[in-house]
């Protein structure tokens, strides 16, 4: 069956003053793939996924969502965010509402759905993600992995067909990763679309769908995760997938 | 110095005119503070605008009110604006105070709006939200509670400053105060209760604050 095509980026571009972090990114990504864009740190991934929710702006190039080309003058950039949820790796939760009005705040003040369904919905995101009991808690209780799970709900409340994914574990203590991982491997065989930066490769390696390293701003290699992983063709990939451990 | 004896007769005495001119008083702190709010949010958000003439007007606003003192901006205000077009005492004195405090209460709303993580308004956006919307529900109410500490002191100097109102003429405390000590050639005395009239309205308002503080805490704990 063909999948249908929800990010087409073609020739991107982006620098920061003199600095260029984008050089002519290309990549797609397929209804219910999950996307993994791997490499060392200031490769570009975060700059990358950023401009996929316009949180940055790009220089050059083309960015499509879901076959239509956005941009920020013709388009309505919020309603693109409604489409494409983001996940941040400082979790971001607004500290003065409790997590059930955390889930609820975009469902009723942005797509102005009625309270009460908007609650009913949150609370099966809430069972979801393992949290129901937290549900009138402040965030300032939650540990860091509890955090990015209400997180999680929160950006599924806007029932986008897109998530993003910013390093979603790197702030999180070791052993609080696991929870993390595993809420984010379920919604992937729901068939939820992911984009996700992240430094856990044997995340990328089970659950990735494709895998795309960059470096220096470039995508240099890109692949389905058993080729990649198991036969990189670049001297950069090898030297970084050296140094990962396992 | 009055004996005991003869300040709380006086005390009691004249209750009645005092409790008319800290009704006075507090009216004049109470408009001139939420005006002020409204003044301050509105020249913080062209501070913080990215628009470098709203900005400017914003800089502007607080170097000229900073700069002067006043009970120069009272009677600018009342001699000034009363050639223009008649303005009640009481609104000139309110104006003159709101715009006063307005400054110094955009100040403290800028600095903690922009003391709040960028990410709190990523986050907005990135679900969705307009940049106003997010700046309403998301930002802004942490801002407040953030500034509460310093708008409280700030609303204190404000009700200790009314007392310039007494120099167009307005009957709140401190005129009042004056007026009956010249008058009884007892100066010491009513200066004296004035102060505990003060005291008492420095107390309510710290009382105010303090639990809007509490309530607004309680998702720290």
């Amino acid at each position: 069956m063909e999948q249908k095509e929800m990010i087409r980026i073609r020739n991107l571009n982006k620098s920061y003053g003199n600095l260029h972090v984008l050089k002519d990114i290309d990549m797609k990504v397929l209804d219910s793939d999950v996307v993994c864009l791997i490499g060392p740190s200031g490769s570009g991934k975060s700059t990358l996924l950023r401009c996929l929710n316009y949180l940055e702006k790009k220089d050059s190039g083309q960015i499509l969502i879901e076959g239509t080309e956005v941009e920020p003058g013709t388009h309505d950039i919020n309603k693109i965010r409604e489409k494409v949820g983001m996940v941040f790796q400082h979790f971001y939760l607004f500290p003065h509402m409790t997590v059930l009005e955390n889930v609820i705040e975009a469902p009723t003040h942005v797509k102005k759905i009625p309270k009460a369904q908007a609650i009913e919905e949150a609370k099966v995101l809430l069972a979801k993600v393992g949290l129901s009991d937290k549900a009138d808690v402040y965030p300032s209780k939650l540990s860091g992995g509890q955090k990015q799970r209400v997180a999680i709900a929160r950006a599924l409340a806007m029932k986008p067909d897109i998530l993003l994914f910013d390093e979603p574990t790197s702030a999180l203590d070791p052993e609080l990763v696991g929870e993390v991982l595993a809420t984010m491997k379920e919604l992937a065989l729901e068939g939820m679309t992911m984009v996700v930066v992240t430094h856990e490769m044997s995340f990328a390696r089970e659950v990735g769908d494709w895998i795309v390293f960059m470096h220096n701003g470039r995508v240099v290699e890109s692949g389905p995760p058993k080729e990649f992983f198991s036969n990189p063709q670049e001297e950069r990939t090898k030297e970084f997938l050296q140094t990962t451990v396992f | 110095m009055p004996s005991f004896s003869h300040f709380f007769d006086t005390l009691f005495s004249s209750s009645d005119v005092f409790i008319r001119a800290m009704l006075l008083t507090l009216e004049l702190t109470v408009v001139s503070i939420l005006v002020g709010i409204i003044i301050g949010l509105l020249f913080a958000l062209l501070k913080i605008s990215n628009i470098k003439i709203l900005a400017w007007i914003s800089d502007t606003y607080v170097f000229l009110v900073r700069g002067t003192p006043l009970i120069v901006q009272i009677f600018i205000l009342y001699f000034g604006i009363s050639n223009l077009f008649l303005l009640p005492d009481f609104w000139a004195a309110s104006l003159a105070l709101a715009f006063h405090n307005g400054a110094y209460i955009s100040e403290i709303l800028r600095g903690t709006i922009q003391s709040i993580d960028k990410g709190q308004m990523e986050a907005g956006r990135s679900l969705g939200m307009s940049n106003a919307l997010a700046l309403r529900r998301i930002i802004l109410p942490q801002a407040f509670r953030r500034a509460l500490p310093p708008l409280g002191n700030q609303f204190i100097i404000g009700l200790k400053d009314s007392s310039l109102a007494a120099f167009i003429s307005m009957n709140e405390l401190f005129n009042v105060a004056t007026t009956l000590g010249s008058n009884n050639f007892d100066e010491m005395t009513y200066l004296l209760i004035v102060a505990v009239y003060y005291l008492i309205l420095v107390a309510f308002l710290t009382i105010i604050v303090n639990t809007f503080e509490k309530k607004l805490s309680i998702s720290d704990r």
